[in-house]
C-alpha cells in the first residue's frame, strides 16, 4: 500500500507542476512543432523568457472559449487565415500593437484594428506531372474541365487550405457556379480525397494522377527530405490564374489572447516573430514567403519565379467559410 | 451474502459510480440542447454515410476477427503441433500494436507506390492504374482488415480460455461416439464456446466504434471522426453531443448483447471440472498447416509491421532520439501506471461491495461503472470537459470570493483531466477482471471469516486481496496497455505543453511521416509487450 501511496503522491506532484507554470508564456499553436520549436528556443535564449507550447491541428478556438478567463494562452499561432478570423469572431483576442510590429508587417498583412498579424504567405498551387503534362498555364476553374477526368488528386476538402480556396471561388463566382465547379472537380478526382499535400505529389510521381492541388512550401519541404526528393522532382509547380484573378494566397498568423496575463512579454514574442531572424527561419525551414519585406524568400522558393497574387481582401474569405463547408457536405466531396 | 456492511461502503460505491457516469449524463444533457441548424444539415447530407460506415466497419471487423481468431484459439487449446508453446502467447502480441501504426505500415506496403504493386507492375508490364485491378488499401475494407488484425486477440484470448476450460470428459465422450477433431469442433467445442466468442466480438465491436486514428488516416468517415469534426470543424458542441448520443446507442446495444451472452456462459462453464484436457496430436500435413496458419497470423499482424517499424527507426534514429522523446515516454508511462492503480482500486472496492453487501441496491454501482468503457475517446472527451470546466470555474470563483487569486484550470488544464478520462474509460476492464477472480473464491470462505469475528475490512484485506492478487494484476496490466495506446481522448484533452507517445506518433502518422515517429511507436509496442506476457502467464496459471 505504501508503494501505491507514493505513486499517487508522484502523480499529484506532476499535476501541480503543470498547473503552476504561471510565469511562462503559453503559446497555443496550430503550426507544427518542427517549425515553431527552433524559433521559440532562440527567443528564450535571447530574452530569458520561457515559452510553453501546446500544438493542436484543431480545436484551439473551442478550447479557449471553454477556458474563458482562466485560459493560460498568451499567443495563438495559426496556420491559416480562417483560424485568425475565427479567433477574432469569437472575441478571443485583444488588439496588440507596437511601432516595431507595424514596421515589420506591411499594412495589407495585418488587421486594421491590430487584432491579428500575418507572419507568412503561401500560394495554393497546382502541381502537374513533369513527364505527362509539363508546365501548365492553368486556372483553378480548369480543374472541373472533363479533360482532366480521373487525373486530379487532392487532400480532404474539409482541410482549411481547401476550404479557403473554395471560399475564394465563392467570393469570385458565387455559390451556384462554385457548386457546379466543385461537382466537376469531384468527378475529375483520381481517388477519394486523402492524405496531405505531400501525399498528392507522391501520387503524381507514382502515376496515380497527373495533377495535384498543394501549397507552395510543400515542394521545398520535400526537397529537404532525401526520400521525398524524387516525388518533388516529378512535378512542376504552377501558379494558377496568372492571366486573370491571380493565385489564391493564404497566410499564417498570430494574435494575442484576450486573457493573457503577461501581455508585455507576449508582445515581445510577437515582435520577435515578425523580426528578421524568426522570419528567416520561416522562410528557410518551411519555405514560405515571409511577410517582412526585409527578409527574402529562400533561394529555392525564389527560383520558382514571380507570380501574381489574388488581390481579394483576405477577410472576405472568412465570410464564405461556412458556405464552403456546407457545400463540401452537399456534394459529398470527401465520401 | 448477509453481512452488516456499513452504509459508508454503499456511499463510496455510489460516489464512484456517479463520478464515472458523469460524462454520460453530461452528453445526454448536451445532446438535448438545440443544435442550431448544424445537426439538421448533417442529417440531410453526410450523416447516413457516417452511420452506415460505422455499422459496416463494425460488421466486417467482427467477422474478420472471429474468422481469424477462432481457428487459432482452437488449435492452440486443443491440439499439439510444432510451435504451439510459442503461439499460445505470441498471438496476443498484436494487442500491443496501435491499429493506426499497422495501417500506416500496410498502406506504405500495399498502395500504388508500394513495393508490392511496383513489382507487380514491372513483372506484368502494366503502366497505369487503369491497366489492372488492385484493392484499395485506404478504404472501408482496408480499415476493417487492419482493425481485425490488431483486435482479433481479444476473441482469441477468450476463445482459447473457453476451449481449454471445456471438460475433457465431454471430449472423451465425443470421441467414443466417433467424432474426429473436426466434428467435435463443430458439434461440441464451438457451440460451447459461443458465449465467450460473443463477449470477444462485443469487445472488438466497441474498440472498432472507438477507433479514430485508423479511419481518419484511411479517410473513412465514421461517427467517431464525425464527432471530432462536428465539434471542432463546425464548432458545435451540441451537434457533436447529438452524434455522440447516436454513437452510444450503437455501443450500448453491443453491451446488451454481451451481457446476454455472458448470462449463458455461466451455465456452461460451471461444469469445468478437470482442467487438463486431452490434446489432439497433429501430424504431417495437418501439423504443417496448423503451424503455417499461426505463423502467417503472427507475421502479418505483428512481426512484419514491427520489423518495418524497426527499419524506419534505424534509418531515422538521429531525428527521433532527443530529450523530448524521453519526456513523452515518461508522460505515457506514469499516466498509465497511475490510471491502472486507480482502476484496480475502483474494481476492488466495487466488487467487494457487490459481493458482501446485504443490500440489492449495492449491485448497481459496479454495473453503472462498467459503462465508462462504452464511451469512445472523442465522446468521452466531450462528456468530461463540460462538467470539469464548471468545476474549474467554481473553484476559481470560490477563491475570488475569498479575495484570493484563483489557481487557474487545475482540472481541465492539467494531466488530471487525462487521468480522469482514462480512469473512466478503462475502469470497466479492472472491474471485470476482479469480478472474474471473485467468482473463483468460494463464498464459504467469507462466512468462515465472519464467524471468526473479523470485520468486513479485514475480510477484504486479509482474505480476499491475497486471493484476488493475480486477477487484480491482470486487470491492471490490461488497463496499462490501453492507456498507453489511447489516442482520441488524449488528442482532445491533453493540457498545455503535454504530449505523450500516442499523440506524438499520431502527429507523424497524420502527416504521413511515421518514419520520424517510428522509435516512439516501438516504445508503445515494447512497453505493451511486457504486460501481455505477464498477463498470459497469469491466465495460464488460472487454467
Amino acid at each position: 500500500m505504501k508503494i501505491i501511496a507514493n505513486l499517487l503522491m508522484l502523480g499529484l506532484m506532476c499535476l501541480s507542476s503543470v498547473a503552476n507554470a504561471a510565469d511562462k508564456l503559453t503559446v497555443y499553436s496550430y503550426r507544427q512543432a518542427f517549425l515553431i520549436d527552433p524559433i521559440l528556443r532562440d527567443f528564450t535564449k535571447e530574452t530569458g523568457i520561457d515559452v510553453d507550447v501546446v500544438f493542436s491541428k484543431k480545436g484551439i478556438a473551442e478550447r479557449m472559449m471553454r477556458e474563458g478567463r482562466l485560459s493560460p494562452a498568451d499567443i495563438v499561432l495559426t496556420s491559416d487565415f480562417y483560424r485568425l478570423m475565427e479567433l477574432v469572431d469569437k472575441k478571443l483576442v485583444v488588439p496588440a500593437s507596437s511601432a516595431l510590429l507595424k514596421t515589420n508587417i506591411p499594412v495589407q498583412y495585418r488587421s486594421p484594428d491590430d487584432n491579428w498579424y500575418a507572419l507568412t504567405m503561401r500560394v495554393r498551387t497546382i502541381y502537374s506531372s513533369k513527364d505527362r503534362l509539363g508546365k501548365l498555364n492553368i486556372n483553378y476553374e480548369d480543374l472541373a474541365d472533363p479533360k482532366y477526368k480521373g487525373k486530379i488528386c487532392t487532400r480532404s476538402g474539409k482541410h482549411p487550405y481547401n476550404i479557403s480556396l473554395i471560399a475564394s471561388m465563392i467570393a469570385h463566382h458565387g455559390e451556384v457556379e462554385t457548386k457546379a465547379w466543385l461537382i466537376g472537380l469531384k468527378a475529375n478526382l483520381a481517388r477519394k480525397p486523402q492524405g496531405n499535400d505531400r501525399g498528392q505529389v507522391k501520387a503524381v510521381k507514382e502515376g496515380l494522377c497527373d495533377i495535384a492541388i498543394g501549397n507552395s512550401y510543400y515542394l521545398g519541404k520535400m526537397l529537404q527530405d532525401p526520400k521525398q526528393v524524387p516525388w518533388a522532382e516529378a512535378v512542376e509547380i504552377n501558379f494558377p490564374n496568372q492571366d486573370n484573378l491571380g493565385s489564391h494566397i493564404n497566410v499564417s498568423g498570430m494574435a494575442m489572447a484576450k486573457y493573457s496575463r503577461n501581455k508585455e512579454n507576449a508582445l515581445k514574442l510577437m515582435e520577435y516573430l515578425s523580426g528578421n531572424k524568426a522570419q528567416q527561419v520561416y522562410a528557410e525551414v518551411n519555405m514560405e514567403y515571409p511577410v517582412n519585406e526585409d527578409v527574402k524568400p529562400s533561394a529555392l522558393v525564389a527560383s520558382w519565379g514571380e507570380f501574381k497574387a489574388d488581390n481579394l481582401p483576405i477577410y472576405k474569405l472568412a465570410e464564405f467559410h461556412h458556405a464552403a463547408v456546407r457545400m463540401l457536405d452537399e456534394v459529398k466531396f470527401d465520401l | 451474502m448477509i453481512l452488516g456492511l456499513s452504509r459508508w461502503w454503499s456511499l463510496i460505491g455510489y460516489l464512484i459510480a456517479s463520478v464515472i457516469t458523469l460524462p454520460l449524463v453530461a452528453i445526454l444533457i448536451q445532446a438535448a440542447l438545440p443544435a442550431e441548424s448544424v445537426f439538421g444539415h448533417l442529417l440531410n447530407t453526410v450523416l447516413p454515410t457516417y452511420i452506415s460506415n460505422t455499422l459496416l466497419l463494425m460488421f466486417w471487423v467482427c467477422l474478420g476477427a472471429i474468422l481469424i481468431a477462432t481457428p487459432a484459439a482452437w488449435l492452440v487449446a486443443k491440439c499439439h503441433f510444432p510451435g504451439r508453446g510459442i503461439f499460445q502467447w505470441a498471438l496476443l502480441l498484436p494487442l500491443a500494436m496501435p491499429a493506426y501504426v499497422v495501417a500506416y505500415v500496410y498502406t506504405d506496403l500495399l498502395d500504388y507506390a508500394g513495393p508490392i504493386q511496383k513489382s507487380l507492375r514491372s513483372f506484368f508490364g502494366w503502366l497505369t492504374p487503369q491497366d489492372y485491378y488492385f484493392p484499395e488499401v485506404r478504404s472501408l475494407g482496408g480499415a476493417a482488415m487492419m482493425l481485425a488484425l490488431v483486435l482479433f486477440p481479444y476473441i482469441y484470448l477468450l476463445a482459447r480460455t473457453a476451449f481449454m476450460e471445456q471438460s475433457s470428459s465431454l471430449q472423451h465422450a465425443s470421441r467414443i461416439m466417433g467424432c474426429g477433431p473436426w466434428l467435435s469442433f463443430w458439434r461440441l467445442s464451438l457451440p460451447m464456446a459461443r458465449p465467450a466468442l460473443a463477449v470477444g466480438v462485443s469487445l472488438v465491436a466497441m474498440e472498432t466504434a472507438a477507433d479514430f486514428a485508423t479511419v481518419s488516416y484511411f479517410a473513412v468517415p465514421t461517427l467517431t471522426t464525425a464527432v471530432y469534426d462536428t465539434w471542432l470543424g463546425y464548432g458545435s458542441l451540441s451537434a457533436a453531443a447529438k452524434l455522440s448520443a447516436i454513437m452510444l446507442l450503437v455501443v450500448f446495444s453491443m453491451i446488451g448483447f454481451e451481457r446476454f451472452a455472458r448470462r449463458k456462459q455461466q451455465l456452461f462453464q460451471k461444469q469445468t471440472g478437470e482442467i487438463k484436457s486431452v490434446l489432439y496430436s497433429l501430424k504431417g500435413v495437418k501439423a504443417f498447416l496448423a503451424t503455417s496458419y499461426c505463423t502467417f497470423l503472427l507475421v502479418t499482424a505483428f512481426l512484419l509491421p514491427f520489423i518495418i517499424l524497426l527499419n524506419y527507426a534505424w534509418h531515422y534514429f538521429d531525428e527521433s532520439w532527443h530529450a523530448e522523446f524521453w519526456e513523452f515516454s515518461f508522460n505515457s508511462l506514469y499516466i498509465s501506471v497511475i490510471v491502472s492503480i486507480i482502476a484496480a482500486l475502483i474494481g476492488i472496492v466495487l466488487m467487494f461491495i457487490c459481493r458482501v453487501s446485504p443490500r440489492k441496491a449495492d449491485l448497481l454501482p459496479s454495473r453503472l461503472s462498467a459503462t465508462g468503457y462504452a464511451l469512445p475517446g472523442t465522446v468521452l472527451a466531450i462528456g468530461i470537459l463540460v462538467p470539469l470546466t464548471y468545476l474549474d470555474f467554481a473553484v476559481n470563483d470560490l477563491y475570488e470570493y475569498m479575495g484570493q487569486l484563483g489557481p487557474g484550470l487545475i482540472f481541465t488544464g492539467s494531466v488530471f483531466v487525462l487521468i480522469f478520462a482514462f480512469t473512466i474509460r478503462f475502469s470497466a476492464i479492472a472491474i471485470g477482471s476482479v469480478e472474474n477472480s471473485y467468482k473463483r473464491i468460494s463464498p464459504s470462505l467469507d462466512m468462515v471469516t465472519i464467524t471468526m469475528g473479523l470485520s468486513p475490512a479485514a475480510l477484504l484485506w486479509r482474505v480476499h486481496l491475497p486471493l484476488l492478487r493475480k486477477g487484480i494484476f491482470a486487470g491492471m496490466l490490461l488497463v496499462f496497455i490501453e492507456c498507453m495506446k489511447e489516442l482520441p481522448a488524449a488528442l482532445l484533452l491533453r493540457p498545455v505543453g503535454f504530449e505523450n507517445l500516442a499523440t506524438y506518433v499520431f502527429q507523424f502518422v497524420s502527416d504521413e511521416q511515421l518514419e520520424h515517429g517510428a522509435l516512439a511507436a516501438i516504445v508503445i509496442v515494447l512497453v505493451g509487450l511486457v504486460p501481455l506476457i505477464f498477463l498470459n502467464r497469469s491466465l495460464e496459471q488460472h487454467g
